[in-house]
């Protein structure tokens, strides 16, 4: 099918951006189009206008600083996932994305259009909620941030005024000493996931775990923190049967309901199996880490 | 043989759509034309340059039988509109054999592997590979790799099996593997 009717522009500034954005409530963004282009296609969205962002001076740019990992709102998935100097502070991200979508999706989807999209098991999100990373926006009150934990809201719904750009995005760095590990499970390569988790986890020299940070993605109505899990791991030995408890801790975060791709009690089957699974890696890291 | 016309599709060209002109290159060549906002790159492609060869399956970019090259990077031409590629380098599956002189190493391979059946997702297979080919990254050829690289294609014929033999002969006749 075909797009419906709608007015294209070309925005040359983010202050022009946001112009053109509160001057017509059915205006929306347009970066790499990925999901907003289907939903077009299928009549499933019908903006009355297009703001192309991907002409934007700098906001194409991956700028990595003390703070971490700031991706422009025009990045493609494809060069994030590429760039050596965000995978030195934070090898999560090249994990996740290599779950997203295929590659001829990734060099023209962005970063930012994917958090701001908000699938509820999609993978980005999962990694800024882990990394206690922030969306920054633009709008005509001024800018401000949003972490992680308040921008997204439920699935396809996030925090975002209608009015505001979303300009950049910032994935902290991973603490040096910290292990980390992603896991996801698909019926096909490259769907969203039915459950994917992420861990951070770091250890002391005697193996046992200081900090665990988990998230899942798919198994609710946004990307969750699974805080369940993290208290059963805290303070813990990293062995095999402190993975297996935060499995069954992990469990106990799905709320989603039965659906037409897996009824919920399988959803708990297997965060259970991909936290047991991740939990166990990210500590095997974090002691090589600590050797 | 006498050189075949391109077909002229019939498109009604009194809408109230807005027009924005764009210039790209396609397989070498610059054109120009005005487009309406919502034409999707995949249109643009067969109804105003006649290079039929960019096939439309699914139109909701799952099939990947639309794939193109657009700055050296695949792309699925149905998830892009015609006025996002203004000012791009593009390529199609028309831009792969010199002429009527040979075919791409990739082209050859599909051909002597039987990795085509009725062919519809072909040029896509072959410009998302073509991707993978160009760059200077190492091929991984393994059965896992090369699924890797077509796993965003869809075939409905060859079960994809002759496609990964395919796949591994380019390798073999372009030096990579």
């Amino acid at each position: 099918m075909k797009p419906a009717l709608f007015e294209y522009h070309r925005a040359a500034s983010v202050a022009q951006a946001v112009d053109l954005l509160a001057e017509d409530p059915g205006a929306m963004i347009l970066a790499g189009g990925q999901s907003l282009v289907a939903a077009m296609n299928f009549r499933l969205a019908a903006p009355s206008r297009l703001i192309d962002i991907t002409r934007i001076p700098d906001l194409d740019r991956i700028a990595v600083t003390a703070e971490g990992v700031a991706v422009g709102a025009a990045v493609r998935h494809r060069t994030l996932e590429r760039h050596d100097g965000a995978h030195a502070v934070n090898p999560l991200i090249r994990a996740a994305q290599a779950h997203v979508a295929h590659v001829p999706i990734r060099n023209r989807g962005t970063v930012v259009g994917s958090l701001c999209h908000a699938d509820a098991a999609a993978e980005m999100p999962l990694v800024l909620l882990l990394c206690d990373g922030w969306v920054e926006l633009e709008g005509p009150g001024g800018n401000r941030r949003i972490p992680a934990e308040q921008f997204f809201r439920m699935h396809l719904t996030t925090a975002r005024a209608s009015d505001e750009l979303a300009t950049r995005a910032v994935f902290p760095a991973l603490p040096p000493d910290a292990g980390w590990a992603f896991a996801e499970f698909a019926r096909r390569k490259g769907d969203y996931a039915i459950a994917a988790v992420g861990a951070i986890v770091q250890c002391d020299a005697g193996g046992r775990i200081t900090r665990a940070r988990l998230a899942a993605c798919g198994i609710s109505s946004k990307p969750v923190r699974l805080g369940r899990a993290e208290a059963a791991l805290a303070g813990g030995t990293a062995d095999a049967t402190a993975a297996a408890e935060a499995g069954r801790a992990a469990a106990t975060h799905v709320d989603a309901a039965d659906d037409s791709i897996a009824t919920a009690a399988y959803r708990r089957h297997l965060v259970a199996a991909l936290t047991e699974r991740v939990v166990a890696e990210a500590a095997a890291r974090a002691r090589r880490g600590t050797e | 043989m006498n050189a075949r016309a391109l077909p002229r599709p019939q498109i009604p060209v009194n809408s109230a759509d807005p027009r924005h002109a764009v210039t790209l290159t396609v397989n070498g060549v610059e054109v120009s034309r005005e487009v309406s906002p919502r034409m999707l790159l995949s249109d643009f492609i067969r109804h105003e340059l006649g290079l039929t060869g960019t096939h439309v399956g699914c139109e909701h970019g799952v099939c990947g039988a639309c794939t193109v090259l657009i700055d050296g990077v695949s792309a699925r031409s149905c998830l892009t509109l015609a006025v996002q590629a203004d000012g791009a380098e593009l390529r199609t599956v028309e831009a792969l054999a010199d002429g009527d002189a040979g075919l791409s190493v990739l082209q050859q391979a599909f051909a002597e592997s039987h990795a085509l059946q009725c062919g519809y997702c072909t040029p896509g297979f072959l410009m998302a590979l073509t991707e993978h080919f160009e760059s200077g990254d190492p091929l991984d050829l393994s059965d896992e790799g090369i699924r890797e690289m077509i796993a965003g294609n869809l075939c409905r014929c060859t079960g994809y099996a002759n496609i990964v033999v395919a796949v591994r002969r380019a390798a073999e006749l372009s030096g990579r593997s």
